[in-house]
């Protein structure tokens, strides 16, 4: 894949609960060939984005295309894409070999030895109860799967919120080692700042449901003269908060 | 560090053709066997009850029916024998739930587990997509409980056959008609139809309440509701009844409703009532046999006066095509409700 292929293309999106609008006039190019954070505070409208990117959603106004057009949610969409929610969930009654199985029945492309391998690099017995895991395995495995599923597009919702500084690391490690030796075009949406200076190189900034900032990282603290991804974000977010309180 | 194999992606994905519906299988076998394994020791152990308290019941009434001379102290003690047999078991009462419990545990969770652990964000990004997932584990689940059930049925009707034998009514049986609440739909295919049924409406359930527990809940409140709602009002009316002035309907009758007439005009109930209080005394002969000779006696103090009693009434005969009329609309309904979760799916509302 190369940079010209846009991974995420959003236009007029909006999505609308109830009345409230957790999305609106998003408009968004996201390249291929990135890690690309989407940060925001609470509330912006980032699980809601990932959300319609996957299809789990479906927009309220505006189009949503992943991986070169394809239509989010679509057949070839969903056969390109691997998406890890929130809070990684796993079916807890089933073993660690269950999820595999179901994993690659559930799916075109399966690589099984990758699944293993990693599994057994991460010390995860496979005949163990997903529910018995401990929160930084489970996300482990999560991740495992869906990279298994050779994915152009990764999508992880808030991948790190949950886990410990160590769980966190080797997670982010984990998908960084995908990024860069596979190629796997990452999308991940987190509000832990500090975490994603190490592997983002493209970011896009929402808050109160609306795109504030979007472009690559070097471009971005070369144009903004600041130091670190979270200056950048913060004096964003804070000129937002200003305008708004005006 | 293992690495992925291939390099991600290529161009021609866009073309793949959908991941194949047997693939469902497995995936199906391995998150529902406990619930399925579950059913068949239901089952199974109802099977193994059924089968012991059946085979003496059987027996008891071939030692009834082959007594002979009918009247003698032996052969009313073969009647007494067989009459007086399972008591918990001849009503049905204790097997009416067996269909509900069966959708409820299996239908309600189906959906509202994966929207309750958040595991629908899983299953409905994979490659399979999720309008074809929900139907192909709606429809897999539906026949794996549909299945047994009938298998389980087809084992009720040879449990309750004695019941319902012709020349029965000499044993000094209540006169059983195929069409008793408790009984008619543990036989024939209706038994299974209403598994199906509780199955889809509880399936439905899960995916609109989304907790477990509730939906459950909600799921026997409605196959209650409408159990009872079937056997009250709606099964005596599936063909148009029968009438008839006889005063000897055979006991396998469903009798719906009988009234006088005399010369033409229908006479109150209260002035019915006046006729008989008048003309008779309380039974003089105590117990069950001195009220159905006076009985008898009014009857026919009633048809010499010009009275006429009309019945109306279901022919025992009709038993099987009420069994299919049931099972039918039962089995449309069940489709409607399966189709209506897989478009509630299919419609991302998230």
């Amino acid at each position: 894949m190369t940079e010209h292929v846009k991974v995420l293309e959003a236009s007029g999106l909006g999505k609308r609960y109830g009345s409230r609008w957790a999305l609106r006039e998003c408009t968004l190019e996201v390249p291929a060939g990135h890690v690309t954070a989407l940060v925001g505070p609470n509330g912006a409208g980032k699980t809601t984005l990932l959300n319609l990117a996957v299809g789990l959603a479906s927009p309220t106004a505006g189009v949503v295309t992943v991986l070169g057009g394809r239509l989010a949610g679509s057949p070839a969409a969903l056969n390109g894409i691997a998406f890890v929610a929130q809070d990684t969930p796993l079916y807890k009654n089933l073993s660690v070999v269950d999820m595999v199985c179901v994993t690659r029945n559930l799916n075109r492309r399966f690589d099984q030895s990758y699944a293993k391998a990693r599994l057994a690099e991460l010390g995860i017995p496979l005949k163990r109860k997903a529910g018995k895991l401990s929160g930084g395995q489970q996300a482990q495995v999560a991740l495992t799967l869906a990279l298994a599923r050779r994915p152009q597009l990764l999508v992880l919702d808030e991948p790190v919120a949950m886990l410990d500084p160590v769980a966190r690391h080797d997670f982010m490690d984990t998908v960084l080692t995908a990024a860069s030796a596979d190629g796997v075009s990452v999308l991940l949406s987190s509000h832990v700042l500090a975490e994603l200076e190490r592997v983002a190189s493209y970011l896009v900034l929402l808050s109160r449901g609306q795109v504030r900032l979007a472009g690559e990282v070097k471009d971005l603290l070369a144009a903004g003269r600041v130091a670190s991804l979270e200056e950048l974000a913060l004096s964003h977010l804070h000129e937002n908060a200003t305008e708004v309180a005006q | 560090m293992s690495t992925l194999a291939v390099p991600a992606g290529s161009a021609a994905d866009a073309g793949l053709r959908p991941v194949p519906w047997r693939r469902m299988a497995g995936v199906i076998w391995r998150q529902h066997r406990v619930a399925l394994v579950g059913l068949v020791a239901l089952l199974g152990g109802l099977t193994v009850l059924l089968w012991i308290v059946g085979l003496q019941l059987h027996h008891a009434y071939a030692a009834a029916t082959a007594c002979h001379p009918a009247g003698s102290p032996a052969c009313s003690e073969a009647d007494l024998t067989f009459a007086g047999m399972d008591g918990f078991l001849s009503n049905g009462i204790i097997l009416q739930p067996v269909p509900v419990l069966i959708g409820a545990f299996l239908g309600a969770p189906l959906l509202a587990r994966e929207m309750e652990t958040g595991t629908f964000r899983y299953a409905w990004t994979q490659g399979f997509g999720r309008w074809r997932w929900a139907l192909a584990k709606l429809v897999s689940l539906a026949i794996a409980v549909t299945a047994p059930a009938w298998l389980f049925s087809l084992l009720l009707s040879w449990y309750y056959q004695p019941y319902f034998a012709t020349g029965n009514q000499r044993l000094g049986l209540t006169g059983y008609t195929p069409f008793f609440p408790g009984l008619y739909d543990l036989r024939g295919p209706a038994f299974a139809a209403w598994t199906l049924a509780a199955f889809a409406v509880g399936a439905l359930a899960g995916m609109v309440i989304r907790r477990v527990v509730s939906a459950i809940a909600v799921t026997i409140a409605i196959y209650a509701g409408l159990a009872f709602a079937v056997g009250t009002f709606l099964r005596e009316h599936y063909l148009a009844p029968l009438v008839t002035t006889s005063l000897n309907l055979p006991g396998s009758a469903w009798i719906l409703g009988q009234w006088w007439t005399k010369g033409g005009t229908v006479p109150s109930e209260a002035m019915m009532r006046q006729v008989i209080d008048s003309t008779f005394q309380p039974p003089v002969v105590a117990g069950p046999a001195g009220k159905m000779q006076a009985y008898d006696t009014v009857l026919q103090y009633l048809a010499q006066h010009g009275y006429t009693q009309w019945t109306k009434y279901q022919p025992g005969s009709r038993f099987w095509p009420f069994q299919w009329i049931e099972s039918g609309w039962l089995l449309a309904l069940s489709v409607l409700l399966i189709a209506a979760t897989v478009w509630l799916v299919r419609r991302r509302v998230v």
